[in-house]
């Protein structure tokens, strides 16, 4: 190594200076999200605004002046309405909530027999979370139980008349029994379904593909509700008398074959997209057509349209509120019809139940949502922008 | 597509003779082991959820006295909540074998849509509501000339109030809902300045406002509104046994026989009430009917008279507080009035 005459020589790096104040912490954070530019302030400004504005009274209503256990309408009403509260009072009724609560839940399910539909959950639950957590083991034994076992077992449990068990019609059947067994069916046979549809569309075979588009084009064309009324007001007419084909599975077709077309165009949104140089490899390799499919064009498509997939399935578990056309409760409508009750008939009980309501559709809605964004980032493999 | 359609015509052509030739109501009945009743899907005092999600009213209680009538025992009913417009489908169809559900009694119904009315369980009449702070000095209904009024579409709420405000010469806007609650919300946000049902519908919402002191009833009735349960035509029997029952309600209230006195009342000197109870030798009234002699003593042990009815679900006994008025005995000046039982 050469010796040089030089005083000095910097054998390593400096360390890095930290960023100036202005770039980094709080005030940076402040400057470059919140007052950048005057339009900007004057945003930050309407938004402080209206917080300042609502939360304090959205958290006064809902917490702090909440009533939340009570046998009658006297907690949740004023001296004037005549109940207990001082006059001006205005907070939320949970107590309603509190004493509805099974019914929300469950409808009018026999109280002795409820610990069924809370099996049938507890075992949803227990299927369905390991499913979801992509570390875990045994994948497909896994879903086998959740998509073909667990719907006979719930079946079972929840209809009963067989091992003993009392029959609980499903007219007794609601709340978010009625919203989640609906969507779950729903979702559990618009993928596969729309799939089938959806390559079926862009199948070369005419029959197949006429009756697909058939079958696609007609259901897109007529509102649901409009099929639900059908069922619920025309078809008694045309059945014996007595003869009740059972309302809940009129609903479980429509809102399947529903979400089904829906989903085919979903799909096939997917399937247009994937390059024709896709097809042609697989072709060149020898793949017959659903090796084609199952191995190269749908694992690609799928993934895809994963945003509009949940996007039906979000919009689906919202429409199941539809069913009250024929008269099934489904959550919000047997939140909706407690609201008749005049033991709890005051000022806050139907904004109380509706809060409630929508709580618990947000709740699933986001979960959703979520689960959704995670998978993108976890199937992304570079198409990201 | 062409033969599923034919094939689905042919089944209702099928499913049409079936229903003509059906059995009568009672033995019907008697084979399921209950009773299917139509009610509301939700009125206050009429026909509603309690804590428990068993239904409750009037409307309720007058099936489960059918029941008891039938079975002596008045839990043996099944509720099917039925929605305005699918409530006579449901009734011409067999789905339910009684419709109790706050329907008004009309010639219409009664002929042309193939029902029988068997009585007024509730004399009701269309009345007004309004915010007495936002139209203040209003007293009578014929001042709303101009007034946008709420109302529920599908009723025959509708129609009288297109009559009254015609015949009186007035202009009015009518805002028209589906739902009851939407009529209230939107009531109670001030969309409209009149809120039009039955005046017994009037007290239920009122306790739902936000300042139920603003809120006025205005004397005016501008409809007769006798509402009562109805069954289909054509099954004399069935007819006579839910009619009868409502008589057996009213003839107990007006000889003093209650839920608490039954059974005392059994041992009474008074004939009268000996024959309505079924405790005469040889009594073939309640086997006339169809039904066992003891019948009115189920009844009352199920569901009380009707005057404990009436105050348990919408009177005194109830947040409802409404008058018996009109709905009184006819002995006490009201409008219910029984054949007698002999």
């Amino acid at each position: 190594m050469q010796e040089h005459d030089l005083s000095f020589v910097r054998a390593e790096m400096a360390l890095a200076e930290p960023a100036p104040l202005s770039e980094r912490g709080l005030v940076a954070w402040v400057r470059k999200n919140l007052i950048a530019s005057a339009g900007d302030t004057i945003l930050t400004i309407i938004g402080i605004a209206l917080v300042v504005m609502i939360l304090p009274q959205v958290i006064n209503w809902a917490f702090i002046n909440a009533q939340w256990t009570g046998p009658d309408r006297t907690v949740c009403a004023t001296v004037a309405q005549g109940g207990i509260q001082p006059d001006g009072w205005s907070g939320a009724c949970w107590a309603f909530v509190n004493a509805k609560f099974g019914q929300f839940m469950l409808g009018r399910y026999p109280l002795e027999e409820r610990w069924r539909p809370i099996l049938v959950a507890v075992l949803f639950v227990v299927l369905l979370v390991p499913l979801l957590i992509p570390k875990v083991p045994r994948k497909g034994l896994n879903a086998i139980l959740l998509f073909l076992v667990l719907p006979v077992v719930a079946f079972i449990l929840l209809v009963g008349n067989v091992f003993g068990l009392p029959h609980v019609e499903t007219s007794l059947w609601g709340g978010l029994l009625v919203t989640l067994s609906l969507s779950f069916v729903g979702i559990a046979v618009s993928l596969p379904v729309g799939i089938m549809l959806a390559l079926g569309r862009r199948s070369k075979m005419p029959i197949i593909k006429t009756l697909c588009v058939v079958f696609i084009e007609t259901v897109r064309g007529i509102p649901l509700i409009t099929v639900l009324f059908f069922a619920s007001v025309m078809l008694p007419l045309f059945l014996p008398a007595g003869v009740t084909f059972d309302k809940f599975l009129r609903a479980l077709i429509g809102v399947s074959l529903f979400a089904a077309a829906y989903m085919a165009e979903v799909v096939r949104g997917g399937l247009q997209a994937i390059p024709k140089g896709q097809y042609e490899g697989a072709d060149s390799l020898g793949l017959g057509y659903w090796q084609k499919m199952g191995l190269i064009v749908l694992p690609q498509a799928l993934k895809l349209v994963i945003p509009g997939i949940v996007n039906t399935f979000i919009g689906m578990f919202k429409d199941t509120s539809l069913v009250i056309i024929i008269s099934m409760f489904d959550l919000l409508g047997i939140v909706k019809q407690n609201f008749s009750d005049a033991n709890w008939a005051t000022a806050q009980t139907a904004r109380s139940g509706l809060v409630f309501a929508a709580f618990i559709f947000w709740l699933f809605c986001f979960g959703m949502s979520r689960y959704s964004m995670y998978t993108e980032r976890r199937l992304d493999t570079g198409h990201k922008r | 597509m062409k033969h599923i359609a034919i094939g689905f015509l042919g089944a209702a052509a099928l499913g049409l003779m079936a229903s003509a030739a059906s059995a009568s109501t009672l033995s019907d009945v008697k084979a399921k082991g209950f009773i299917q009743c139509g009610v509301s899907t939700g009125l206050a005092g009429f026909s509603a959820p309690d804590d428990k999600g068993d239904w409750q009213g009037i409307d309720a209680d007058f099936c489960r006295a059918v029941a008891a009538a039938v079975f002596g025992d008045g839990s043996k009913v099944k509720f099917t909540p039925l929605s305005a417009k699918e409530r006579f489908t449901a009734l011409q169809s067999g789905e339910v074998d009684i419709l109790s559900r706050n329907t008004t009694w009309t010639i219409n119904r009664d002929t042309a849509l193939g029902l029988n009315f068997v009585g007024t369980t509730y004399y009701d009449g269309q009345g007004f509501m309004i915010n007495a702070k936002k139209l203040p000095g209003v007293n009578s209904a014929l001042q709303l000339s101009g007034a946008a009024v709420c109302v529920q579409s599908g009723t025959t709420t509708e129609l009288n109030l297109a009559d009254y405000f015609k015949s009186n010469k007035m202009e009015y806007n009518p805002v028209v809902f589906e739902k009851l609650e939407e009529v209230n919300a939107a009531y109670d946000a001030g969309r409209c300045d009149v809120y039009t049902t039955d005046q017994s519908g009037l007290y239920g919402i009122r306790l739902t406002l936000g300042s139920p002191a603003d809120h006025v009833v205005l004397p005016e009735i501008i409809s007769k509104e006798p509402l009562g349960p109805a069954v289909r035509q054509g099954d004399d029997q069935w007819y006579h046994i839910v009619k009868w029952t409502y008589f057996a309600l009213l003839d107990a209230e007006e000889l003093g026989i209650t839920k608490a006195n039954v059974d005392e009342m059994k041992n009474s000197d008074n004939p009268e009430i000996k024959r309505v109870l079924g405790q005469e030798a040889d009594t073939k009234i309640g086997t006339d009917l169809g039904v066992s002699n003891d019948w009115v003593v189920n009844i009352i042990k199920a569901v009380g008279n009707y005057g404990e009815m009436f105050e348990r679900n919408v009177g005194s006994g109830s947040p409802l507080k409404i008058a018996r008025g009109i709905n009184a005995l006819w002995t006490k000046g009201g409008l219910q009035y029984a054949p007698p039982i002999r």
